[in-house]
Formats: C-alpha cells, structure tokens, sequence
C-alpha cells in the first residue's frame, strides 16, 4: 500500500490548555472543517512535591483538555514539553527574579516554546498551522506580504500584549481562532457544544507555581537563598530589611513590612548593593524608558520616531509615546506623560490603534522629565 | 523528498502495543460471558452455588498452572501482575524482617511494578541494591551475586524485560541464589505466553503473572510461590486463597484467566516462530528503508518485541505521527503518563540520552498479520524523514528530569 497524497482539508494542531478559550478554538476548527489535533503541553513534572492524592490542578487540566477533544471527536495527545519548558522560561524566570528584575513567563512561553517548539512538533505531523486559544488577531497584507497582528476584539480579554515577539515566520503559522469574540460568546459557544468547560474559571495565577508563592519556588527550583538585605529611602536611609530581592516587584506596596505615614511603594532593585528602594507614589514616575530585544512584528524597525500607544503591563491603557531605535534592537520609549511602576524585565508594547507593532524588554527607567 | 505526507488511515487501525495490553481473545470473552451470568455464587460459600464457582476456580487455576508448568495449589490468584509483585516483595520482606534480612536486590530495569515497591520500602528502612544491566539489556548473574550480602531477603529478576524483550538469565540467577540460600522472584508478566515459562526449569521462588498481556481479561493474575517459601500475605480479611490473598475471587475474570491460559499455551509453538519472523521482517525492512536505526537489546529476546531509536527523530513526535496514521505503538511502558521521566530500562543500558528519548517500542500480537507488518514498513520511512527534515527553530535543549 502506498502514501496517498491528501488533496483533504488543511491539518490544524490546536495547543489545548483545557481551558475554555483553546477548546473552543478547537470547537471552531473543527467546524470549519480542518482536520484538528490537539496538543496538550505538559510543562512540568507532576510527581514533584505534593504526595496528596488529588492534589494537582494542572493533571486536571490535562485532562479537561482530553475529555473536550473526545467531545469533538478529534485526536489528542498529551506532549512532554518539560524540558524546554524548564530551558525558556523556568530557567528565565529565576534568573530575572533573583537578579532584581519581574519577567513576563507567559510571553517566553508563547515566542520560545508554543511558537517555537510545539510550532515544530506541528510541522512533524503535517500540520501547517498551530491554532491557541489567544484573544488576538491576525491578518495577512497581500501588498507586502506581511502578517499584521492585532488586538483581540475582546479588549477586557485582550492578549496581544503577550504576542509581541512573534515573528513573521511564526505568525505565517498561527491562527487565533477565538481572536474575533467577546469571552461572553466564547463561552456560550463552549455551552452550546456541552463542553464540559463552559464554565471553566479563568487562569490568572503562573501555571507553573501552584500556591503562588513565587518566592519559595524560586528558593526550591534554584536552591538559591537569597541575602537579605537593607530597605532604604530615596536618600539612602535605611528603613527596614527585606529578605531577598526575589520577593519584590516594582510599585509593590503589600509585604514591606514598614510602617510610614504615607504609602510607601517599591520604587527600584538594586542587585549590586543588595537594597530594596522604597519612596512615595511619585517617586514610581517615569517619563522614558529603555527596551531592548525588540521585535517588530513587521520584521524591520520603523525609520525615526515614531508615535505610538505603549503598553507597559498586561491589563494597562495604552499611553501616548514617542519610540526612537538607539541600536540595531533597542529602543528608547519617552511617554508623553508619567508612567507609574516601569518594572525592567518587563515589556513594553507598542499599538497603533488596533494594531501591535512590536515591543521589547525593559531595561531601565529614567526618572529624567522630559518636556512633552 | 517528501513521502507520506498525509496517508489518510483508510485500512483498519494497527495494534502493535500488546505489551502493554492484548485484545480479549474471542473465546475468552465467550467464557467470561458465561459466567458472568452463570456462576454469580461466592467461591467460599458452602452450597451448590458457592460450589459451582468454586469448581470453575479450580479448573482456571489447574488452566494458569499448566503454563508454567507448576502445581495449581501453588498458585495465588491476584489482580494483575502488579499485586503479585508487591505480593511476592512485600511478602517476603515483611517474613524475612524478624530474621534481620532488611535487604532486596533486584536488576535496574525491572518494571515500576517491582522499582516503586522497593522505593516504598526503601522509606521504611529496607536496603535496596539495585544492579545495572549492560549495553545488551542482560543482566550479567554475577553481579547479582556480588549484590548478596547476608542480610539479604530476597533478589528479583524479571524474565523478560517490557520495553525491550530481553529474556534474562534467571535460571543462572536462580542458582546463584539459590546457592546463597536467598529465594528469587520473577515478573514473569512479559514472558509468559510468549515464550516458554517453567517454574522447574527456571528454578525460581516466586514468579508473577499476568492475564490481559496473554489475551486475558485485566484485573487478573497470579504469583506462583514455591512450596516452603517464607512469605506473609498482604491483604488481610477473609480466609481466600488458603488464607494467602483475602478477597472474594472474581470468578468469571479468573475463568478467562484461565482460557487464556490454555489458549496461550496451546498456540506458543504456532504463535512464537510466526511472530519472530514477522518482527524480523519489520526490523530488516526498516534497516533498509531508513538510515540511522537502532535495535535497543540484544538477542534472546522474546519475539513478539522490537525496540528501535531513530537517530535525529523526538519518539513522541513518532508515536503520534504513527497513531494518525492509524498505527499504535509506545515510547517504552504503558505507566508513564503524567510522568516525564526517560525510560529507566535504556537508561539503565547505558544509552545515550539521545538514544533513549529516540525509541519506540513496538510489540506484536497472534492477530499481528504480515500485511500490517508491511504497512508499517511503508509508512515509517516516510514520518521519520519528515520528522528529521523539521527546520531547527529553537536547539532542543539536553532533556533532564531535575532531580
């Protein structure tokens, strides 16, 4: 018996999470008559730690997702993406904790491993598109043959901020089906289907640290125990003692431990002295800041300034901002007015209206005011 | 070039997973069937019902015993081979405690079944020696031997590996043992049915079996105790199974267990040489068809199990490439779901991680026919080159499991 070649319908992997987003992105697929595979990623060893019967979540995801690919009537796989997990973003996510600055795991996970290796496994099964169930957009601009990304039509669901480092040969790959629909129709779509995850919460919480305490897994994973060390005033003064720079953000205001007549806030870490630096709610502005590893969806940096809207947090209004390229991949961001909290080793991403442009990782704030 | 792009699975799925489970054979179900409806009574009780199951115990026990070659009053009937493993460890550590023998030896690639038994003790104060095996999948005898110390209880050997079929040398063993005047358990799950099992011949102590690998039905199985073997039960309640194993027996699954037996038995002389061959033929027309394959564990194998690595190519990736293309095979033993750990069998071969994380196992059945031998021998070429012409977008980091 030989191969036959397939004149059928596009093979399409779905990356099914088992929430109610990724199934019903499967559930459109299908509709659309792909033929559908999904993948279920697991990312870390479930035997670890908890020796209580019925004690991990994230099995029952897996699960979930099983039990609405059967719903469907389509194959499912369960895929061990350890490895890689631990390589791109467990290894990324204790180095940038314990070295002062707060990552983004969800954007590593998306550029190195969903649209990275998963997008590969696709490839080895046929597959030409990877689908997940992101609130995002994307189109195709036949002038010059680039994919475009936008925001997802849900703004309250919106997750293009975590999509800015895709690049164009990933894009050329992915599909977001849910990306056109409010969350509210996701789910009555998952209720039509009798999906048993309609009524699935919504995961905020990093999959990966399941108390979330993120403090102690870095402390387990690494076996590092950070130096405690000085809380000190924008003076330099000493305030207090943290117990490592890992358990601190910056704008953090919960956990300080002082006692101040005003609201003190995490305003900087400083990894060389060690200190946590604290200072009233102005003292978090910033008017510029520094990016670098930028991605520019178009796959060419912009010439000049440009004007965009820039977001430095997930769930945050876009702000007016003015973006220069300093270097081959790094920017300079100068906000029209005040940013409060500019946390390094986060991102900062840029719209124009609906549209993502690129974004990059922030490097340093300057508290220099600029006239605007 | 590019083959086998999108086969579409026209032709009835491919089963080359039996050993992690086999198909119920028809006249197996039949008699399960029956007794199900016919024999409900409780195997202990003292009317003619309890009577009529009874007899239909004794008749499957005689059937399973046959296999092996042993006494049928030897015989505990278990729920899998898995239970008779910890029967037969916890067993005997739990008689051998009062003597102060705290230590089991056992091979580095026996089954969970056995390994995580030892870990569980090994928590409550048990020593545990666990010996390597070499490149081959053997275990050498003498290194078992050397493992003996006086204190200890007990040495278990499989009889034939599951991931990659290699027959060990138990008898060897069994007479090493035996010399140090320890008794010696085989998981003889894999073997029997595919290769002939004598307790005699063997000269084991304790050897385990299990009913769905040779067409049984699950939730069966037995551990063979020699007579005069110190060993306590381990589930306590009523006085079943001569006050060895409580619990009121699952006549109509023993009954099957029994069938299948029989069946089992009767068919080796057929089934064993057919199979070889087909296995053979599937390994020789791979070798040709694909460059860079590797045959995991030498020769004697049971012959019904092919472990192969294909260089360059992720076995997860393979697995499921097959299974759309409506072919079941396995990247080593059925139980490690929701586990991420590499298999321990390759591991312990001393193979290379890329070697490991690159096989699939394929194991053949008495349904296997020539004709789906051949269409895996089509189809495979065709995956492992597109799997291998992936373009690298991000280097595949070494794959450790942190400890």
């Amino acid at each position: 018996m030989s191969a036959t070649p397939s004149a059928g319908p596009t093979r399409t992997v779905v990356a099914m999470s088992g929430g109610v987003d990724s199934s019903v992105a499967a559930a459109l697929l299908v509709d659309a008559g792909h033929d559908v595979v999904g993948l279920s990623m697991q990312l870390y060893d479930h035997r670890e730690g908890d020796e209580r019967f019925g004690g991990c979540c994230t099995l029952d995801d897996l699960r979930d997702a099983k039990r609405v690919a059967r719903r469907l009537g389509i194959p499912h796989y369960i895929v061990n993406f350890a490895p890689q997990f631990e390589a791109h973003v467990i290894s990324n996510f204790t180095a940038e904790y314990l070295a002062g600055r707060t990552p983004i795991p969800c954007t590593r996970c998306n550029s190195e491993v969903k649209f990275a290796a998963l997008l590969e496994r696709a490839e080895g099964l046929s597959a030409p598109l990877l689908a997940t169930g992101h609130y995002a957009r994307l189109t195709f601009d036949a002038g010059s043959g680039r994919y475009r990304l936008w925001r997802g039509a849900d703004r309250a669901k919106d997750q293009s901020y975590f999509l800015f480092g895709l690049t164009q040969a990933q894009l050329a790959c992915a599909s977001f089906p849910v990306g056109d629909l409010d969350k509210r129709t996701v789910r009555r779509l998952a209720a039509d289907l009798e999906l048993s995850v309609a009524e699935k919460p919504d995961s905020h919480e990093l999959c990966f640290v399941a108390d979330g305490d993120h403090a102690g897994f870095i402390e387990r994973h690494t076996g590092v125990r950070p130096e405690p060390g000085p809380v000190v005033d924008t003076g330099g003064r000493v305030l207090g003692a943290h117990g490592g720079l890992h358990r601190y953000t910056v704008g953090q205001r919960k956990g300080l431990g002082l006692s101040s007549p005003t609201p003190l806030y995490v305003i900087a870490l400083n990894p060389a002295l060690n200190t946590v630096v604290v200072g009233g709610r102005t003292d978090l502005d910033r008017h510029e800041l520094r990016a670098s590893r930028v991605n520019w969806i178009a796959g060419v940096a912009p010439e000049g300034e440009v004007a965009v809207t820039a977001r430095i947090r997930h769930r945050q209004a876009e702000r007016a901002a003015r973006v220069r390229t300093i270097a081959p991949d790094r920017v300079a961001v100068c906000f029209e007015s005040p940013q409060q909290a500019v946390a390094p080793g986060q991102a900062v991403v840029f719209y124009e209206g609906e549209e993502v442009l690129g974004g990059g990782w922030i490097d340093s704030a300057d508290t220099v005011t600029r006239p605007t | 070039m590019v083959t086998g792009d999108v086969i579409i699975a026209e032709a009835m799925p491919i089963y080359l997973d039996h050993n992690a489970t086999t198909p119920l054979d028809p006249a197996v179900a039949d008699a399960i069937d029956r007794a199900q409806r016919e024999l409900f009574g409780n195997a202990s009780s003292v009317h003619r019902f309890g009577q009529q199951a009874k007899a239909a115990l004794d008749d499957a026990r005689e059937q399973v015993a046959a296999l092996i070659g042993a006494r049928a009053s030897d015989l505990v009937l278990t729920s899998g081979g898995t239970e008779a493993d910890n029967f037969a460890i916890r067993g005997v550590v739990e008689a051998a405690d009062a003597a102060g023998r705290r230590h089991v030896v056992a091979s580095a690639i026996e089954h969970e079944a056995v390994l995580n038994t030892l870990k569980a003790l090994g928590r409550r104060g048990l020593a545990v020696t666990l010996v390597p095996v070499g490149r081959d999948g053997r275990v050498d005898p003498a290194a078992i031997a050397d493992a003996i110390t006086p204190h200890t209880a007990l040495v278990s050997v499989m009889h034939a590996n599951n991931e990659t079929g290699v027959v060990q040398p138990v008898a060897e063993i069994a007479a090493l043992a035996r010399a140090r005047g320890v008794p010696l358990h085989t998981d003889a799950v894999q073997s029997a049915g595919k290769i002939p099992v004598d307790v005699g011949a063997l000269g084991v102590d304790l050897l385990s079996l299990s009913g769905h690998k040779f067409h049984g039905p699950k939730g069966t199985g037995a551990l063979w105790i020699r007579r005069g073997t110190a060993l306590r039960a381990i589930l306590t309640g009523g006085r079943h199974e001569r006050n060895r194993r409580a619990g009121t027996e699952n006549v109509p699954a023993v009954v099957g267990f029994g069938v299948a037996a029989e069946r089992a038995a009767r068919g080796l002389e057929v089934d064993a040489p057919r199979l070889a061959a087909l296995r053979d033929r599937l390994e020789a027309a791979v070798q040709v068809a694909v460059e860079g394959v590797h045959q995991n564990g030498e020769a004697p194998r049971v012959p019904n199990t092919s472990n192969l690595s294909f260089d360059r190519v992720e076995a997860e990736s393979l697995l499921i490439a097959l299974d759309l293309e409506g072919i079941a095979v396995s990247t080593g033993s059925a139980c490690s779901s929701g586990t991420l750990e590499p298999s321990h069998v390759l591991k312990a071969m001393g193979l290379p991680s890329a070697r490991v994380q690159s096989a699939i196992r394929i194991s053949l059945g008495k349904g296997t026919t020539e004709a789906e031998i051949d269409r895996v021998a089509t189809v495979l070429p065709g995956l492992v080159a597109r799997l291998r012409g992936l373009g690298r977008r991000t280097p595949e980091p070494a794959r450790s499991v942190r400890a």
